[in-house]
Parts: structure tokens; sequence; C-alpha cells
């Protein structure tokens, strides 16, 4: 099957507003597999012919590229993609005990969707939030701190329709695809939601402030007037 | 005692600090765009900043290397795919602090007289992504982006693109292909980017907290920066403390300060534990155990000691923690994240993975531990790119701190740790 032709041509908009964002059309490749995954929820073979048609390219590039980059879904995925950093520091903090129950609760493994369409569980490598650890990541949000309950907890949330909110981001949790749709260059509005940051990020400020230290006064006065 | 100097981290305790509101309003871009760009390149070179993403290069030097006057277009690219294990400092800088980036962005590609710029951010960190593309659309709001910026007849465009999952795009090249659409995988170096970067043209490519630093050198001077941190690694930087460690966080603090001293202020190493090993920059550094408390963290002082500085980041690990596992869980990463075009990276990190998985489970037998080194040795140094040479770290580094914990293995035919006393939530 093909896309129907008004979706074929929201597409093209959209391709062609993406490509215009490069000197060179090829740089487009990644940005426009994000947003097929937006329209599809994976990186449909429907949708590496539109790329490859998009940017001149065949669809063997264009399948090359895809199959390289894990966070392409390469067959219909869940509408929640959760994720467990199983790197060494999260999977010693609790990260491999929370896959293991999350997994045996889930009844699906790796790169595995439940019946119900709505979870897709994947062991991460490192999300760069380890001072947060053990951290999970939904349709790339952060769920940080977690544990085994918690992310029990969380995954039968989103099966059941509840509303569930990261612990790190927007007041509201998109789809995989809305999340996609941002990946491809699109924001959604949600950019100020959310602390600046908090937690361990917060930690030495606070010790800095409650100190009074200070980096050194610069050419221009104190570089704290800024 | 060292102090801490927060720059970068300064506003992000501000609601408010991912906009111009809360960071303020492009002035070290407005100075910088009245000043010849050869001295902007200068007063980098004095500030001695060296790159923040790992290698330490300097700063100033990379964008000296750039020709001018070569009838080409220049490209510079900010590499925001923090992926390296351990790693956080990048992430909660472009969510809580994203214009100090942009406006550096601003002051460098001016430098380097480059009209077009790419932030590469992985796509791993939605909420990460729409405050750097935020960011970036209020910069153009208000006239820091697009053309003749602050009536100064210069001309810059700022792109985000999202990455979409590959350790391996961190490094300058494999990230550069990506950019230009294809598989991420490292270039043959020379040519370096310099000369031929992105479509082939002379293309800068600096980590986001080296380029985020830049407004405030421009803001308070090259001295100001050199006055901060050792003789020969100058300046301020983000150490980032993770894992068994009372108050793991974010620590601005100048280079040269010591994990003692840092575990000072974030509380210690987690009630009644001790410190067993560490890593001073993330999994590609050699681990440091108790013995390097005392370390200065500065690039020399730190590879002297046989590792090497890298991100600062600092993961922590107490004596409930099976060294054995933690190598295995990394060794499987590099395994995981090898892009595949050199075949000693390819298959040695896949062999590594066989090994210790053999090991971890007390089947291995003291010739195991010359295998894997001898993979290691072969590996190490015979790759494009320092992915493999990452994966050898923590094999040498751990056989030669903790051979007696491989042996145990063997002895008693299995882990002599208990995963769960490691958790947070694991009772001692």
């Amino acid at each position: 099957m093909t896309y129907a032709p008004e979706v074929r041509e929201r597409l093209e908009t959209d391709a062609k507003e993406i490509i215009g964002r490069y000197p060179k059309p090829r740089s487009a490749l990644l940005p426009l597999l994000h947003l097929v995954q937006s329209e599809d929820g994976y990186v449909s073979d429907d949708g590496q012919e539109f790329c490859a048609e998009m940017l001149g390219l065949s669809k063997a590039e264009v399948v090359g590229v895809a199959t390289f980059y894990t966070m392409y879904k390469r067959k219909p995925s869940g509408e929640y993609n959760v994720g467990v950093c199983i790197n060494a520091l999260c999977a010693v903090m609790g990260g491999d005990q929370i896959w293991s129950e999350l997994s045996e609760h889930a009844g699906v493994g790796h790169d595995e969707t439940t019946e119900d369409g709505k979870i897709t569980l994947e062991r991460l490598e490192c999300n760069a939030a380890c001072d947060f650890a053990p951290v999970m990541m939904v349709n790339w949000e952060f769920f940080d701190n977690q544990t085994p309950d918690s992310a029990k907890q969380l995954v039968d949330d989103l099966r059941a329709g509840k509303e569930v909110v990261p612990t790190r981001g927007p007041g509201r949790l998109c789809s995989f695809k809305e999340a996609s749709r941002v990946l491809a260059g699109f924001p959604d509005g949600l950019a100020g939601d959310g602390p600046a940051a908090s937690g361990p990020s917060l930690e030495g400020l606070k010790i800095a402030k409650a100190n009074g230290w200070e980096a050194p006064a610069g050419d221009e006065g104190s570089v704290n007037d800024r | 005692m060292t102090q801490l100097t927060p720059v970068l981290t300064k506003n992000w305790d501000l609601p408010n600090a991912f906009t111009v509101d809360g960071y303020g309003e492009y002035a070290a871009a407005k100075k910088a765009l009245s000043t010849d760009p050869d001295a902007i390149i200068q007063m980098v070179k004095d500030s001695g900043l060296r790159g923040r993403g790992g290698a330490g290069f300097p700063t100033g030097m990379k964008w000296g290397f750039i020709p001018q006057n070569d009838g080409k277009p220049h490209y510079l690219v900010v590499n925001a795919d923090e992926s390296e294990p351990g790693t956080c400092k990048d992430i909660p800088l472009m969510m809580a602090n994203p214009h100090s980036l942009v406006e550096g962005v601003i002051i460098t590609a001016y430098a380097i007289r480059a009209n077009y710029a790419f932030i590469y951010v992985r796509g791993e960190v939605l909420h990460v992504i729409r405050r750097v593309q935020a960011a970036v659309r209020e910069a153009y709001e208000k006239g820091y982006l697009g053309s003749d910026i602050f009536g100064s007849g210069y001309d810059l465009e700022v792109v985000v693109h999202s990455g979409a999952g590959a350790y391996i795009c961190g490094e300058e090249t494999a990230l550069l292909d990506s950019l230009e659409g294809y598989r991420g995988q490292p270039r043959l170096k020379p040519p370096f980017p310099a000369v031929a970067g992105l479509y082939a043209s002379p293309t800068v490519v600096n980590n986001v907290e080296s380029i985020a630093s830049v407004p405030s050198i421009v803001t308070n001077g090259a001295d100001w920066f050199a006055g901060m941190g050792t003789e020969k690694s100058k300046g301020f930087g983000i150490f980032s403390l993770s894992g068994h460690v009372t108050r793991p966080g974010q620590y601005e603090a100048p280079l040269g300060i010591t994990l003692r001293e840092l575990l000072d202020l974030a509380g210690g190493i987690r009630e009644g534990h001790e410190l067993k090993f560490w890593t001073p920059g993330g999994s590609s550094t050699p681990i440091f155990t108790a013995e390097h408390l005392d370390v200065p963290l500065d690039f020399e002082s730190v590879g002297a000691k046989g590792s090497m500085l890298g991100t600062r980041a600092l993961q922590i690990f107490d004596d409930t923690t099976c060294v054995v596992r933690a190598v295995l869980r990394w060794t499987e990463f590099y395994a995981h994240e090898s892009c595949g075009k050199c075949t000693p990276c390819r298959e040695g990190t896949f062999w590594l993975k066989q090994v210790l998985k053999r090991l971890e489970k007390g089947q291995g037998t003291e010739d195991d531990l010359t295998t894997i080194t001898d993979i290691a040795d072969n590996i190490l140094g015979r790759s494009f790119c320092a992915l493999g040479d990452g994966a050898t770290s923590p094999i040498h580094s751990s056989v030669k701190h903790f051979r007696e914990e491989y042996l145990k293995h063997f002895e008693i035919g299995g882990c002599p740790f208990d995963p769960a006393a490691s958790t947070v939530w694991g009772k001692a």
C-alpha cells in the first residue's frame, strides 16, 4: 500500500520544510525518518520509499541508514516506548532488577510489544541522566529515580490510560508518534513546561550559594551580574 | 578547600533560566560581533579553554586551523550527542541554560567565519531538544540569529538536528557523516574536519560545554578564565557525580579539584560503605580506586596516573559493586555501539563480551584474563576512532586493580557479590 493522497500531500509539505533547512538535501534524511515514524509509528516500507523519493535516493540507501540507528523502529511498536537503562551505573543502582521485574510483569522482552499495542519495552544504554539513576525513559522523556514498583506502576498506568507525567519534562506525556514529530523538527509548544532544572542538577549550585561561593570577578565586574 | 565556581550552572535555579529573560540579552555576542574575528580566536586561545567533550584539545587552536579566505563555506557543528556512559552534563546544561549554548554558537561561528551552524543533539532526550529548539527560535525572534545580527552585517543560520540513537555519532567525523544523512561511521583522519568536514568544507566541531563557556570568556576576559584551574588545564568545568554517593549531581568547579573534595561536598559515599572504584571521565577512561582520591582532576594529573579526565563523569561505585559485572556492562555497551567499520573493534568487542560473560558466571579460567587483555591489546590503536580504544580502558584497568576479584569468581564458581546490595534500595 502507499500513503493516501491527503496523507502524502501533508507529508510532502513537511518534508519540503525539513529539506529546506539544510544546505544539501540528503542531510534531511534523519529528520525525514523521524517524520515517517510520526506518521506510522515505525519506519514503514512506504515511509522509506517516501524518503527515497523526496531525496532522490535509492530505497536501499534509505534502508541502509534507517537500520543503523536504534531509534528507528523496524516494525510497528507500542504507543509508549518504555526504556530501562541497563548500562553499568544504572544497572548496578537497580536497573537490572527493574528490567527483570518489569519485563516479567509486562510479559514482553526487549523490543517486544504488549498485545494491547500500548507498550514496547527496550533495554537502553546510557541516557545521560546518571545522577538520577536508576533511569527510565518513556517516549524519550525522563522518568528518574525509578524502583521496580514504580516501574510496574508506570506501565500499568500507561496501559490503563491513566495520566502519566515525566519527572523532568512537560506536564503531559506525548505518544511515540507525537514525540517523533518533535524530533523531526516540528515543536509541540511544550518547551516551557517543567522547571529549568531540579534535584541533583542543582546540588552544586545549592552548596555554592549556601557558602557564598562565586566565580571570581572578571573584566566587567562580577560574572554574576549577568 | 577548592570552592565551586558556578558560571554555566549559575542560573539553573531560576524557573525561566531557559528563556532570554532568565539568561540575559546576549551582551557577549553583541560585544564579539563588533570585534575582529581573529581577536576572538586569540582571546579563546589566551584563555586556555580546552575541549570539554573529552579529548581536551585547545579550543582556540582548533578554530585557528580553519583556513581563511579559501572561498569555501565554513561550518560550525555543536556536538550535543552526549552518550558516553556516566556523562550527564550537557543534557542538563541544554535543558536549563540553552541560551548559553546559542550565544556561544553565534560568537564561535562569527570567529571562524561560518554562516551556518548545526546543533546535533542526541535524539533520546525529547525535552532537551524542545528547549534547544525554543532557544534558537527565541534567538531568531530577538534578532540574535538570522541576517545582519546586531547591525553588524553578519548573518548566521542555526539548525537543531536530532540524532537517532547511535553512541558512535559522538565521534566528530561519524557525527558529520550522520549529519550528511549517512550511517554514522568515522572517517579516516587526516583530513581533519578543519580542512574537510561537513560537505567537505572547513568545519569546527565542538562540545556543548566548550561552546557554552565562550560567552563568559568574551564577557570577563581571557585572564579571568585562565585565572581558574591549573597551569595547563584552565577554567572551570561541570563535574558530574553519580552512583553510590550521598548527593549525586552537577558540581561546577575549577579544573584540578579532587574527588576527595567533591565527595566532601556531596556528602561522601553512601552511608555505611566505602569507595571501591570510579571513573574520572566516563567509561572510556581507565578506572581509579580510593588511592586516587587526591589526584587533581585536570588533564595532566589524571593522565599521569594512567587515566583521562574525559568528560568529568565521575561514576562512583562502593564496596557492594562487582567490578566484573560493571566491566561486562560497559563491554556489552561498546559491542552494541561499535559501528562495525573496523574489524579489531567490531570483532574484538564482540569477543570481549563473550569471554566476560563467562568470567562473571565464574566459568572462566585464569587464562581468560590473558585472553581479554590480549584482545584489548589488539583493539587499542588499531581502529579509525576512539570507540575501540575506549572499550579497552575498563578491561585493562580492572584487571590491573582487581585481578584478585576476577580470580575469586573462578574460585567460587560464581559472583561473590549480591547485586541487591548495590541497588539504591538495597540494605547493607
